[in-house]
């Protein structure tokens, strides 16, 4: 940010746009993602595709229309998430166009999720374009609650509801199938920031002080309780630990967030331990997962997968085998859940780290934003976002690379899977709408002082 | 709400600096357990299509060989003398990993031996296909070959060694197999030849000659009569030969298999009839721990050749003295292996010194330079050359005139002892016979055993099986 003395006197901060650096990285993004894909192509097959030219006019058309739109409607969103999101969407990819080619014959899985990407990028371009401004979401807090609860449980609904590799997650609708938990987190996360910010007082205030916390009144436990049951229930009935846990963590820590109060997180990560337990004693998908993730090599066929990724892991190194020399085929699921698997095996554990840092850097920036965001609203769901991301990052490389159990949930950008695509480009389009608004210039310069944090607070509603 | 967000923000940097903890604690600490393990498909097949180094004999003979393969695999693992050299080999199997020199050396043959960094740093640079080292054995085809056509298709083993180096020139196990049989890239043909194998109840896969103990019956005369010598006896020294003696402590009689040419003879003769309960006493006489610190000198109790998985032979401990007479005649808990019985043969050849016996002379890099050479080594010092020269002329005579006569060689003196062990009185005994040749220059030492002989249980008898066969092994290994 640079300052420039305004004509009254007080500094007025014009934040820079800093589109060009957007633009440069966006292209570098790019380039690891076709590059990736051309290699593969050259390792596998000696040549690149016939498909090659096409695709990176495509990905390279996508990428400008996401930035012009950017240029036009958002001019002062963060210039690094677009970027990481493109390296991500990019290698992803280039990852999936490899494990197609290991099937005879060649399978379609990467022109697939191009689709896909390119419904992401519609939707983005949407809200860029539509949205604008974060904050007219916050008017129906009950209503988008709502949605998302009856999404989250649809897949329960005899009929269409399908289970697939053990988890009711799927809903089937003609040919396609759908995982409305991917949409349930977005507007989850919409619902529960807006529910906050206005009871936040309530929940924040009320409440007694035992051994130095702040413990909240049994009255105003009902909103944690209840989504604590729906958290059990998606992994009782849908069996699928990762939405379980991704919603009660994304729920505690908004609820720490707003309310300011540690006790809060304490009292979740209590119910979470309990929770945890009660499906370790109650559910053999659940021991199936813990047995997997402590004592793996103890029954080789039911565990395959997970020791399927650790031999990639070992074989590739610390830096790969190379595109398309390894052999990420072998292990179930190389496409979706166990795409980090591919990546170490292929990229090396050098390569997998370095995404792990396009991750973390995406993370950064989404935390960045809620700091700076100065209404409660979009800093909620700026905070909510970019923590869900992390913690859903966490869950699935980390239970892919043997650090905890495993949870089935997708590798944000990377994953084969449209809901996860269109739902996590919502998810950029959200955060760059929140932080174009965060750094735009605010029209009455006296009022804003970046030094003093709790004068920035800007009532809207 | 800064704060709570910052704290976040710790929490979500904490979990990303887990995950890189982790992925660098599975690169330090993880990778290197999880390549060795066998069901590591991505390691098993990339050294299964890499281009293996070979296997070789004396004289370059090939004994293991990579041919170029169009399947899956880029090369395929042949054995061209089918099985004549499995028992040194082993095989290189997908499925069932692999035995002998594939699986000891498999890291230089495969090229990913430390000792050969540098060389694929090289051809890293230079794009050129590595290639790996290639080992060179001890055993000589002439000898190998002899050894397998003698032995034919009993059951029994033969290992022959030079007796100045410890070189193993010959190692045979029978029933064999062939190798090419479970390393076919065919992996379930692979699989079903190797199960029947594996559940054949002759047990062709398992290595009679180093990594099985059998009682050596009469052959452990040789390590009393060098106990003997040690304790101050000579070839000439009387001993007690009753018809039968009655074991110390007990109402048992030990027999004798025949006449021992009287009660008393000298040591010479006992030797050269093999007489039970000569050998009995003189084993009383020189006492469990020197009988014992003999048998040790000649390797007992200790695993050798480990390149092959040699287990170790037994002499047994805390005996009283009925089990220390039969002992000493090789039978109750005494058990060693060919290997054992013709390194025995060996030291005493070599004028008492027992050396190292080793079946790897070398192994050649690519380009035939050397990364390891094997120098011949002294294992101990079993007995003083007088005593061995004693004892060496006392084998001669078991051959020229005792029980050993089938092993004769026209125009070379021979040196040799038979046994015939019996370890289940329901089993067929084995027949053995160790010995070596020339008797003033040795070159060669055999030992032979041969499981579930149709023989009577006498020595006459193990002789007349066990010795032709080390006749045949010592005139190929002969240079004369």
């Amino acid at each position: 940010m640079s300052s420039a003395p305004g004509p009254e006197g007080p500094p007025t901060v014009l934040p820079r746009k800093r589109r060009g650096i957007e633009l440069v990285m966006l292209a570098f993004a790019l380039l690891l993602g076709l590059g990736a894909y051309a290699q593969v192509d050259v390792n596998v097959t000696g040549a690149l595709g016939p498909r090659f030219v096409p695709v990176a006019v495509g990905c390279t058309v996508g990428v400008l229309l996401t930035h012009l739109a950017v240029r036009w409607r958002l001019p002062y969103a963060d210039p690094l998430l677009l970027p990481c999101v493109v390296v991500l969407n990019g290698l992803g990819l280039a990852m999936i166009h490899r494990i197609d080619l290991i099937s005879e014959p060649v399978a379609h899985g990467a022109r697939q999720q191009l689709i896909w990407t390119t419904l992401g990028v519609v939707v983005f371009l949407a809200v860029a374009v539509g949205l604008r401004d974060h904050r007219p979401l916050q008017r129906y807090p009950y209503t988008i609650g709502l949605v998302g609860v009856v999404l989250l449980l649809l897949p329960l609904v005899p009929g269409i509801g399908t289970a697939k590799f053990g988890a009711q997650i799927w809903i089937q609708v003609g040919p396609y199938s759908f995982q409305p938990a991917e949409a349930a987190k977005v507007l989850l996360a919409v619902a529960f920031a807006s529910y906050l910010v206005e009871k936040r007082d309530v929940l924040a205030l009320a409440g007694y002080r035992v051994l130095g916390l702040d413990l909240p009144r049994a009255r105003d436990l009902g909103p944690i309780l209840l989504v604590w049951l729906l958290s059990l229930a998606i992994l009782v009935l849908q069996r699928d630990l990762g939405t379980s846990l991704l919603f009660f963590g994304l729920f505690v820590m908004m609820l720490y967030v707003a309310t300011e109060r540690a006790g809060w997180a304490v009292l979740g990560l209590l119910l979470f331990a309990a929770g945890a337990w009660f499906g370790y004693l109650n559910f053999g998908h659940v021991r199936v997962r813990v047995g997997a993730w402590l004592h793996p090599f103890s029954d080789f066929d039911a565990y395959y997968q997970v020791i399927s990724a650790q031999f990639g892991y070992a074989y590739g190194g610390l830096l790969g085998t190379g595109l398309g020399l390894g052999r990420p085929g072998l292990t179930p699921l190389a496409r979706s859940d166990f795409i980090a698997a591919a990546v170490g095996e292929e990229l090396g554990m050098a390569g997998l780290m370095a995404l792990i840092m396009v991750y973390g850097l995406f993370v950064a920036r989404g935390l960045r934003t809620a700091l700076q965001c100065r209404e409660p609203f979009g800093k909620l769901l700026a905070a909510g976002l970019a923590f869900a991301f992390a913690l859903q990052v966490f869950a699935i490389i980390g239970g892919v690379t043997r650090l905890l159990p495993l949870t089935g949930l997708t590798t944000p950008f990377m994953s084969q899977g449209g809901s996860s695509m269109i739902c996590n480009w919502i998810i950029v389009g959200l955060l760059m709408v929140i932080s174009h608004q965060v750094r735009r210039p605010v029209a009455t310069a006296a009022s804003y002082r970046p030094d003093l944090e709790t004068t920035q607070v800007v009532r809207v509603a | 709400m800064n704060g709570p967000i910052r704290r976040v923000a710790v929490v979500a940097m904490l979990m990303f600096a887990l995950l890189l903890a982790n992925g660098t604690y599975i690169v330090l600490f993880r990778q290197g357990p999880l390549d060795a393990m066998p069901q590591n498909r991505r390691v098993r097949d990339a050294e299964f299509s890499q281009n293996r180094g070979s296997i070789l004999a004396a004289g370059k003979t090939e004994i293991a060989t990579t041919v170029p393969s169009k399947d899956r695999f880029a090369y395929q693992r042949n054995y061209p003398s089918g099985s004549l050299y499995a028992p040194v080999t082993g095989y290189f199997s997908y499925d069932h990993a692999s035995t002998g020199l594939e699986n000891t050396y498999n890291t230089q043959l495969a090229g990913t031996a430390d000792s050969l960094f540098v060389r694929r740093l090289i051809d890293l640079a230079t794009n050129r296909t590595p290639q790996g080292a290639s080992v060179q054995t001890t055993i000589v085809p002439k000898v190998q070959e002899a050894a397998a056509t003698a032995l034919g298709r009993q059951k029994g083993a033969v290992v022959a060694l030079n007796p100045k180096t410890g070189a193993v020139l010959a190692l045979v196990t029978s029933p064999g197999y062939d190798p090419n049989t479970v390393a076919g890239h065919d992996v379930e043909k692979a699989d079903k030849a190797y199960d029947s194998l594996a559940a054949d109840s002759s047990r062709p896969l398992s290595n009679r000659a180093a990594r099985e103990i059998y009682p050596p019956g009469s052959t452990f005369k040789l390590v009393t009569a060098a106990a003997a010598l040690a304790d101050g006896k000579t070839p000439d020294s009387k001993v007690k030969a009753p018809d039968r003696l009655r074991l110390p402590g007990t109402s048992t009689y030990l027999p004798n298999e025949g006449s021992c040419g009287g009660t008393t003879i000298t040591m010479e003769q006992a030797l050269k009839v093999s007489c039970n309960t000569a050998f009995a006493n003189l084993g009383l006489g020189v006492g469990e721990a020197r009988l014992r610190e003999q048998a040790q000198l000649f390797g007992f109790d200790a695993r050798h050749l480990s390149d092959l998985g040699g287990v170790a032979s037994q002499f047994p401990d805390s005996l009283d003295d009925a089990q220390l007479a039969l002992s000493s005649i090789g039978q109750y808990d005494v058990a060693a292996s060919p290997l054992q019985m013709a390194m025995v043969s060996s030291a005493i050849a070599n004028d008492g010194v027992l050396m190292d016996p080793y079946v790897v002379s070398s192994v050649q890099a690519p380009d035939l330079t050397p990364i390891e050479t094997h120098k011949p080594r002294v294992l101990s010092t079993a007995m003083t050359p007088g005593n061995a020269e004693a004892l060496q002329q006392m084998m001669g005579v078991v051959v020229s005139q005792g029980t050993g006569t089938n092993a004769r060689i026209a125009g070379v003196e021979v040196g040799g002892k038979t046994g015939t062990a019996q370890s289940d009185p329901k089993r067929k005994p084995f027949a053995w016979f160790t010995s070596f040749a020339p008797l003033d220059d040795p070159e060669i030492a055999v030992a032979v055993v041969v499981e579930d002989a149709d023989i009577p249980r006498n020595d006459i008898a193990g002789g007349r099986l066990a010795a032709p066969i080390a006749r045949a092994v010592m005139q190929a290994g002969l240079s004369r």
